[in-house]
């Protein structure tokens, strides 16, 4: 079982997958949708057999399979997963199945659904890739190559500003991207330097020993690059615009995964590699982290889309996996890769709600909806988990992450956390808040309908408000397609709130091998 | 006191709280399959885990070590931190348990009949469930972790049930309040648990208290402050109360159980059960005692004005709850007698609102005393049992209040200093006020002239609800003398805080008995004089005193609130997200412009992107190949 190549499996999979999507003759939406929702599930499937083949006390980086690329340069096709990744790779699994299910009823007026579908699969080979590699260059490849697909999906299939929002996706992330090269090339040249030899693999850099001044920079070029994309207060404003334009599958996986590629390669790439600079820089990284906890919190309060709202919640909880994470303590940063993975699932059922939501109404906007819990209760319902578990109450996946990584910090970095700790009564009214206005309350809003059962006053209308006709909410509760879409994340919620110890199991030696290259845990 | 793994029916005991979580999960995703028999259901999960309780209490009893732990699995671990997911069975949880299910049991029995024609009935079920359930891992939980989780998770089922109703903006609003209130109070129990993980290692109760004697005195007298504002939240207690009145929103069984009874006494435990932290810092004490003595009297002040007869109920119970922390905030000498009070005031206080809900269902749901009067014909039972609870409440001789709250300030008084004589002075005075307000409500509910709406004709309430009600009335009578006197609380809670010490009474506990007895008939007696010997108007006057005006505001708590937190914060929100759209993108957009043009090539989207993108790659591929030309020549 070990000599099967998951991991290239998974990323060629879909990746053909795509182009046969890609290929199939006009009007073929339908067999697109199936092979999609087929391939995704077996990704999913992979993805199981994968963990369940990954020995947790075995070596840091397995199911590796490694092969020359451009070996005058040292670059390999290197893929290897060590527990971190495998988390990423699980959660991969499960929400491009949930976002194919989601966009199953989506129409794009003027687009083709296949290439939409296309477009999916492409996303997750490079996806998966991007947490699979194991040679920094392979890594940068994909690192960029990923934004070729959800430029697309959301150029092409988002919102009424969705050319804005797509080149301000794809200007940030490129601009990271070149400045993150620049540091690759560096390390490059400094394992050339070193070792006689340059190399990308990931292994024979972290044995490297660099220079503090040399350090610091490499750091920020790759700092940057992942602050972007995570992304950390200030580097955000790229985020509500991509989050809000972007089809619901788009914001799902954007948010969800893409974004986790940047608080990964900080616990990946900046802290093994550049220790001393790693903890040089640390304070102010935790500066950023707290600051865009509170900030990104306040602002999503006071929007009016439900989308971009998502999408502030989202920077704060960012700001939670950076504090982990840069907190040098064992704990916290397990508390961040638990956290990636629960905001995944957590504010991916939230944005596929709202989508829902908005499916029906037709807006984006807050104030057009009231009162929908009376006559979708099954929504209602569904929407509050999801906010529920974005506001980590306990019972929920969320708690477990936001605790251990509040819990993880304070030991080392009491200041910080106790400043971030007010994030929690933030969240809870950003939350409820939007809870309160669109699902609770009196009827109103664009669902709103003339009754037309409603009999008419038999006394002749003399008046405009006696014929006035009576208004109702008129809106349909969750589908079965669409509850066997939110029902894979509800159980998840549920199970990981409860019993988490199995995903801790995978993360957590992962997470002390990286402690240990920075010179042990804080605490 | 060793904690020894439980053996028998007490290693069931996770049984307790796994029943009424079945139930409202069966109840939420069985959906309208289940309306026809949900309420059965539901009760029936609360009645068997009352029984289930009584059992193991019995087990318990006869226990050499009366103190079992049930280790169930991991809950998280990694790193240091270890947390297991395991209860503690102990003579403290065991009355906790009883209280939780006992009077949950008649709650849900009222409520098969207050809630007969409420189209949410299963809802309703299930919510209760859901809430007996946390509240019984609240309280069972041998972590302060398992008691975190719980404690969320009522507050979770309070915010379910007090937007019940939730179409009505009122409930929604007042649910959120709640919520958020009781947040800022558990920001203090995170970080206190925090605080323990990052001295101790741990946080079990059993490490805890094991080694925080050897923390620095700082370091308990934070954890004990930090522990209060958790109870402060929860409990509704100043500076955190203005949250309880507006619960009063939900459906009464609700108020009964939630925010009277159980949940909102959820404070009062948790200081009892960190009893071997506070014993350690006098100053925390200090401050307890002076948030219970400063809520009692800002409750009972506010319970003076209201006409809402649920508001009166509810600031009754900040007053009360302030009694409770008053006697926790002594330390040893006052846990027995705050959890005495606090289980007497469970019977009395349940009963009370059991009361007031059944008035309320004779009356359309009207919940005006101006628009009441005259009930005790129409409503025997209902006044009967009110009244006993009445009687209670106010420290009649011999009834239940009477011994706890006279306990309580007999314990206070016996400190002997300046802040014994002072917050004992300020719960004789409280206790007056409590026999006005209550005289009030009783006056203006059941006597005088009848000032009932056109079309309202009372009845009284079907025996579903009044057998709770007569059971509850029953428990408000005598459990305070058999607490105190034949069944003394102090001998089944000493495994928890030891052997009781000989008291040395400063002031003899006849002459207080005496004094307080003689200043509730003053309470009892200005009622008369103001309320019950006039003819009550339909309308408040409006020309009142400015006390009255204050009064009716509740101390003007949300006035503050609004302008200290609610309107900078709004203006907050609103600044930072200008400055977020014109500041922070801004800024970038702007320096984007300047350094290659890239903000107008963000307005001409379609082209740009072609040529960025290829400029872009361009770039990049001449970046790599410079810089592996020069590695390689290198």
């Amino acid at each position: 079982m070990n000599s099967f190549p998951f991991l290239l499996v998974m990323i060629a999979l879909p990746a053909v997958g795509a182009a046969v999507v890609a290929a199939l003759p006009r009007g073929r939406d339908l067999l697109a949708k199936q092979l999609s929702l087929g391939i995704s599930l077996v990704v999913l499937l992979l993805a199981v057999l994968a963990t369940v083949a990954f020995d947790t006390g075995g070596d840091r980086f397995q199911l590796t399979t490694e092969f020359a690329w451009i070996p005058d340069f040292g670059v390999q096709i290197a893929l290897g997963v060590d527990g971190i990744a495998l988390v990423m790779l699980l959660l991969i699994g499960v929400l491009v199945p949930v976002v194919v299910g989601a966009s199953w009823r989506d129409e794009f007026p003027g687009r083709s659904m296949k290439a939409y579908f296309a477009w999916l699969m492409l996303l997750e080979a490079m996806m998966v890739g991007v947490f699979a590699s194991t040679d920094i260059f392979l890594f940068y490849v994909f690192f960029e190559a990923m934004l070729v697909p959800m430029y697309f999906i959301i150029g092409s299939f988002g919102g009424p500003r969705r050319q804005y929002a797509a080149v301000k996706f794809f200007l940030y992330s490129l601009v990271g991207g070149l400045i993150m090269l620049a540091a690759v090339i560096g390390l490059y040249v400094v394992s050339a330097s070193q070792l006689g030899e340059g190399t990308f693999a990931f292994d024979a850099l972290r044995q490297l020993e660099i220079t503090p001044g040399v350090q610091k920079l490499l750091f920020l070029g790759f700092f940057v690059a992942f602050a972007i994309k995570a992304p950390l207060v200030p580097f955000h404003t790229w985020l509500p615009d991509s989050g809000s334009e972007a089809p619901i599958g788009g914001a799902v996986l954007l948010v969800g995964v893409l974004d986790k590629v940047g608080t990964f390669g900080f616990l990946r790439y900046c802290l093994p590699l550049f220790p001393d600079a790693s903890r040089y820089f640390a304070p102010y990284v935790l500066v950023l982290a707290v600051a865009g906890i509170l900030y990104a919190a306040l602002l999503a309060m006071g929007q009016s889309d439900m989308k971009r709202l998502v999408s502030y919640t989202s920077i704060s909880h960012f700001g939670f996996i950076a504090l982990g994470i840069f907190a040098f303590t064992t704990e916290a940063a397990t508390g961040a890769v638990l956290y990636m993975v629960n905001h995944g699932i957590a504010t991916g059922l939230l944005f596929v709600v709202v989508g829902m939501l908005i499916a029906r109404g037709g807006s984006r906007q807050i104030r057009d909806y009231g009162g929908v819990a009376a006559k979708a209760p099954i929504l209602a319902g569904v929407f509050l988990l999801a906010g529920l578990a974005s506001l980590a109450l306990p019972g929920t996946n969320s708690f477990v992450s936001e605790f251990l990584v509040l819990i993880g910090s304070f030991p080392s970095q009491p200041v910080f956390t106790i400043i971030a700790t007010v994030g929690i009564i933030l969240a809870a009214l950003y939350i409820l808040l939007m809870y309160q206005r669109t699902m609770q309350g009196p009827p109103a809003g664009v669902l709103m309908v003339e009754d037309d059962d409603e009999p008419v006053p038999s006394d002749g209308g003399s008046t405009a408000v006696l014929t006035a006709p009576r208004r109702t909410l008129r809106v349909l509760d969750l589908d079965r397609r669409e509850l066997s879409v939110v029902a894979p994340l509800v159980a998840l919620i549920i199970v990981l709130g409860v019993y988490p110890q199995p995903l801790l199991n995978l993360i957590e030696p992962a997470v002390s091998a990286t402690m240990s290259d920075l010179g042990g845990s804080d605490r | 006191m060793d904690t020894l793994p439980a053996e028998g029916l007490l290693a069931s005991s996770w049984l307790l709280i796994a029943l009424p979580l079945a139930g409202a999960a069966v109840l939420l995703l069985g959906g309208r399959r289940t309306d026809r028999w949900g309420h059965l259901l539901g009760t029936a999960t609360v009645v068997a885990s009352f029984v289930l309780g009584l059992l193991c209490t019995f087990q318990l009893a006869g226990l050499e070590e009366k103190s079992a732990g049930v280790d169930l699995f991991t809950f998280i671990s990694a790193g240091d931190l270890d947390v297991r997911a395991g209860l503690l069975y102990d003579p403290l949880s065991a009355m906790f348990v009883l209280l939780i299910t006992g009077v949950g049991s008649l709650i849900h029995i009222y409520s098969i009949g207050y809630m007969a024609h409420d189209p949410g009935r299963r809802r309703f079920f299930a919510y209760l469930n859901l809430f007996i359930a946390a509240m019984l891992l609240l309280v069972l939980g041998n972590s302060f972790v398992a008691l975190y989780v719980g404690w969320e998770g009522v507050g979770l089922a309070s915010y379910l049930l007090i937007a019940f109703w939730y179409t009505r903006p009122a409930a929604a609003t007042a649910a959120k309040k709640a919520f958020i209130m009781n947040r800022v109070g558990d920001v203090g129990l995170a970080l206190a648990i925090f605080l323990m993980f990052s001295q101790l290692g741990t946080t079990s109760y059993e490490g805890v208290f094991g080694g925080v004697g050897t923390l620095a005195g700082g370091t308990i007298t934070a954890l004990g402050l930090l522990l209060l504002l958790g109870a402060c939240g929860k409990s509704g207690q100043f500076p955190l109360q203005a949250w309880l009145p507006d619960a009063m929103e939900g459906p009464t069984p609700v108020s009964a159980l939630i925010h009277a009874a159980t949940m909102v006494t959820a404070g009062v435990y948790l200081i009892a059960r960190s009893a071997p932290i506070y014993d350690l810092t006098e100053t925390a004490r200090t401050v307890v005692m002076l948030i219970g003595a400063l809520t009692l009297l800002i409750g009972a002040i506010a319970g003076c004005a209201y006409d809402d007869i649920k508001k009166v109920l509810a600031y009754s119970t900040v007053s009360q709850i302030g009694y409770m922390f008053l006697a926790v905030g002594l330390g040893p000498v006052g846990y027995v007698a705050g959890l005495a009070h606090l289980l007497a005031h469970g019977f009395f206080k349940a009963g009370l609102f059991l009361g007031a809900g059944s008035v309320m269902h004779a009356m359309d749901d009207q919940v005006d005393m101006r628009r009441f009067g005259g009930l005790w014909k129409k409503l025997p039972v209902t006044f009967v049992t009110f009244g006993l609870g009445y009687l209670a409440l106010i420290g009649f001789p011999f009834l239940s209040g009477y011994f706890t709250k006279d306990a309580i300030i007999e314990a206070t008084f016996d400190r002997g200093d300046t802040l014994g004589y002072a917050t004992g002075g300020i719960a004789v005075l409280a206790a007056g006020l409590t026999a006005f307000y209550m005289t009030r409500l009783m006056f203006m509910t059941f006597f005088g002239r009848a000032r009932w709406e056109d079309g309202v004709h009372p009845h009284e309430s079907p025996s579903v609800m009044t057998v709770p009600m007569i059971v509850l009335a029953i428990g408000s009578v005598f459990s305070g003398a058999l607490l105190v006197s034949f069944f003394p609380l102090s001998d089944w809670l000493e495994p928890v805080f030891g052997e009781p010490e000989e008291a040395e009474h400063v002031i003899a506990p006849l002459t207080i008995g005496i004094a307080l007895t003689v200043v509730m008939l003053i309470g009892v007696f200005l009622a008369w004089l103001f309320v019950g010997r006039r003819e009550v108007p339909v309308t408040a006057p409006v020309r009142v005193s400015p006390v009255t005006r204050a009064a009716r505001k509740a101390l003007y708590a949300d006035t503050i609130n609004e302008s200290l937190f609610m309107r900078p914060g709004q203006w907050l929100t609103r600044a930072l997200v200008f400055f977020d759209n014109r500041g922070v993108d801004g800024a970038v957009n702007g320096l984007a412009a300047t350094l290659g043009g890239s903000s107008s090539r963000l307005g001409r989207a379609q082209t740009g992107f072609v040529r960025t993108y290829a400029l872009g790659m361009l770039g990049g591929a001449v970046l790599v190949a410079g810089a592996l030309l020069a590695v390689t020549a290198g």
